[in-house]
C-alpha cells in the first residue's frame, strides 16, 4: 500500500477508530461516511472501538501474496465487535490450531508489514485470545 | 422489451496457454462464435468484453478497442466495451449485451469474456486477484481469497455439519466432468483422498478445492429471437437475467454462508422467466472453491441452506443426479480465466439445450449460468431455454 494511502488512515489503523451514526445508533469499523440504514439523513461521528469481540470465522493462511508470503502461516479471521461491527484481521499470540469459532478476542498494536529490510514499516491492529 | 437469443457460441481451450497472446485468445472464441452464427465482422453491432484485470496481468488497459481493432474491425469503427465485475466481469457482459439487443439499441452484439494470467508469477496472480476484495479492510490485513472462502467454508462446516470429505466430492465430481470436455484445463480423474492430502492453501481448502490460474476467452453472438432463425437451426433463448450487488467485504455480511447477491439475483432472473429452480435442468455455478458450489446450489434455491454438502454427497449434482451442476468442469477443473468465466458457463449451458455436450450430454431444455465477482459483491444469474413464447 503506497505511503498516503496508509497515512489517511492511521488513526482508523492504530487506534481502531471508526465511525457512528448518531441518527441510529449503529457503528461502523472500517468507518463509513454514510450510514447504510439512514444515508443522507446520517449524522456520522468519529468513534473508539473498545477492541473486544469474538471470532465469526477463521483461517490459517498458509499460501499468500507477495506482501504476506514470508508470513505465512498466519490466521486471519472475521471478528465481532462488542460494539456491533465486524473486520477482518489477524489472530495473534496463539497455537494457529487452538483458534476456535466463538473464542473472545482482545485487540493489539502490531507490525503488519514491511516493505523489505529498508523499506517502510505499516504497523495496525491484530487481536489475541482474551 | 424485445427477447433476445444466443446465436453462436466460441471457447479456446483454457488453460496454461504459453503460446497464446490475450489478443490471440479473444480472436480465437470470437471467431469461433461468428463461424457458428455464420456471420460477418460487419454484421455485428456491439461488442461487450469481460475482463478483471488485463491492467495488472498483462499491463493493458483499454482493451474494448484492442479487441474491436485485432478482430479487423477497427475500419468499421463498432462500438465496444469493456465491462468489469472481477470474477463476474464475463456474466456482466453477458448481461450488458442481453440489455443492448433487448432494448432494441442493437440487433447483432457480440460479447466475450477473457483473461491472460499465467504471463505473471503465482503468487503475483493471488496478489491481483485479493483486488476483487477490500484492498484496504480485507486484502491489507492478510486475506487472500482463498483465505476469504476459507472463512465461509470453517462457518458453513459449523453451523451445518459440512464436511471436508463432501467439499472434496465437489472437486471430484468437477474432475469426473471434465475428462469428457477436451477444451478443460484439467482432463483427469481424481478421488477425494487426492483432494484432501493436496497442500492446505487456507484451512480447510487444499490446493485441490481450489479453481486454478488459467488463460482463455470465450464469446457468444446474441440476436433479436425474431431474428434468430436467420442465424442457427438451434437458437438458444435468454429468458431470464438477474444481477445484485452486496457488501464488498465479506465481514459486513450478517450470514458469511450465505451469499444474499446470488439469492436476489437468481429471484430476479426466476421471476423474467416465470420459473422456479425445480424448471432448471442443468446449471453452471461458481465454484471458485469447492465450498462456493456448496453455497451456490443453496442460494439458487436448489436445496434448503445447510444441506447442499451432504446432496453433494448423495450425487445430487452428478451429470445423472437430481439438478447436474458443472458439466463443462466448473471453475475448478475445466479452468477460471476470470473475465472469460460467465460467458463459458453460457457456452456449455447452449451446448447442452442444442444436444451437442458430446459424452457430458444432459437431457436439458432450461438451463441457469452463476457467475460471482469477489466473494459476493456482485452476482449474475441468467436461465437459458430452448423454447421462448414469440
Amino acid at each position: 500500500m503506497t505511503v498516503p494511502r496508509f497515512w489517511r488512515k492511521i488513526p482508523n489503523r492504530y487506534n481502531l477508530e471508526g465511525t457512528k451514526c448518531s441518527s441510529c445508533g449503529m457503528a461502523y469499523m472500517p468507518p463509513r461516511n454514510i450510514c447504510p440504514n439512514c444515508r443522507r439523513e446520517s449524522d456520522i461521528v468519529d468513534y473508539k472501538f473498545r477492541g473486544e469481540g469474538i471470532l465469526k470465522s477463521y483461517t490459517i493462511v498458509r499460501k499468500s501474496t507477495d506482501d504476506y508470503g514470508d508470513k505465512t502461516p498466519y490466521v486471519i479471521g472475521i471478528i465481532e465487535l462488542e460494539e456491533g461491527p465486524r473486520l477482518t484481521s489477524q489472530i495473534v499470540n496463539c497455537n494457529p490450531e487452538n483458534v476456535e469459532i466463538g473464542m473472545k478476542v482482545v485487540s493489539c498494536y502490531r507490525k503488519l508489514q514491511e516493505e523489505g529490510e529498508d523499506g517502510l514499516i505499516s504497523y495496525g491492529v491484530k487481536f489475541s485470545p482474551k | 422489451m424485445r427477447d433476445v437469443a444466443i446465436v453462436g457460441t466460441g471457447c479456446t481451450s483454457f488453460g496454461e496457454m504459453w503460446e497464446s497472446s490475450f489478443r490471440g485468445l479473444f480472436l480465437d472464441a470470437g471467431i469461433q462464435a461468428l463461424e457458428d452464427a455464420d456471420i460477418e465482422g460487419k454484421d455485428i453491432d456491439e461488442f461487450y468484453v469481460g475482463n478483471m484485470s488485463a491492467g495488472r496481468f498483462i499491463g493493458q488497459e483499454h482493451v474494448a478497442s484492442l479487441i474491436a481493432d485485432y478482430s479487423g474491425l477497427a475500419n468499421i469503427n463498432i462500438p465496444s466495451t469493456r465491462v468489469e465485475a472481477a470474477c463476474a466481469s464475463g456474466g456482466l457482459a453477458l448481461r450488458q449485451g442481453f440489455i443492448s439487443v433487448a432494448s432494441g439499441i442493437s440487433d447483432v452484439v457480440v460479447v466475450g469474456g477473457v483473461e491472460k494470467m499465467t504471463d505473471v508469477s503465482s503468487e503475483r496472480s493471488v496478489e491481483i486477484l485479493a483486488a476483487a476484495s477490500d484492498r484496504e479492510w480485507e486484502a491489507f490485513y492478510g486475506a487472500t481469497f482463498p483465505g476469504l472462502y476459507a472463512m465461509i467454508a470453517n462457518r458453513h462446516m459449523y453451523e451445518y455439519g459440512t464436511t471436508r470429505e463432501q467439499m472434496a466430492k465437489v472437486s471430484v465430481k468437477n474432475h469426473l466432468n471434465a475428462t469428457m470436455n477436451d477444451k478443460a484445463q484439467f482432463q483427469r480423474e481424481i478421488e477425494v483422498d487426492d483432494v484432501l492430502n493436496s497442500t492446505m492453501i487456507a484451512d480447510p481448502l487444499t490446493l485441490f478445492d481450489s479453481s486454478p490460474i488459467t488463460d482463455g476467452a470465450s464469446a457468444l453472438v446474441l440476436a433479436p429471437a425474431e431474428m434468430a432463425h436467420e442465424f442457427t437451426d438451434k437458437p438458444v433463448y435468454i429468458t431470464g437475467s438477474g444481477q445484485a450487488s452486496d457488501t464488498l467485504s465479506l465481514h459486513d455480511r450478517d450470514d458469511i454462508c450465505t451469499l444474499e447477491s446470488t439469492v436476489k439475483a437468481a429471484n430476479s432472473a426466476y421471476n423474467m422467466a416465470g420459473i422456479e429452480p425445480s424448471d432448471i435442468d442443468v446449471a453452471e455455478v461458481h465454484d471458485c472453491f469447492t465450498i462456493a458450489e456448496i453455497v451456490a446450489i443453496e442460494d439458487l434455491g436448489f436445496c434448503k441452506k445447510g444441506k447442499g454438502g451432504k446432496l453433494t454427497e448423495e450425487g445430487f449434482t452428478e451429470l445423472n443426479g437430481e439438478i447436474p451442476v458443472n458439466p463443462s468442469g466448473g471453475l475448478k477443473a475445466c479452468g477460471h480465466p476470470v473475465g472469460a468465466t460467465g460467458i463459458k458457463q453460457a457456452v456449455e449451458i447452449v451446448k447442452h439445450i442444442r444436444g451437442e455436450a458430446g459424452d457430458r450430454q444432459v437431457d436439458a431444455d432450461i438451463g441457469l449460468c452463476h457467475n460471482v465477482g469477489g466473494s459476493g459483491g456482485t452476482a449474475i444469474v441468467h436461465t437459458l431455454s430452448k423454447e421462448v413464447d414469440l
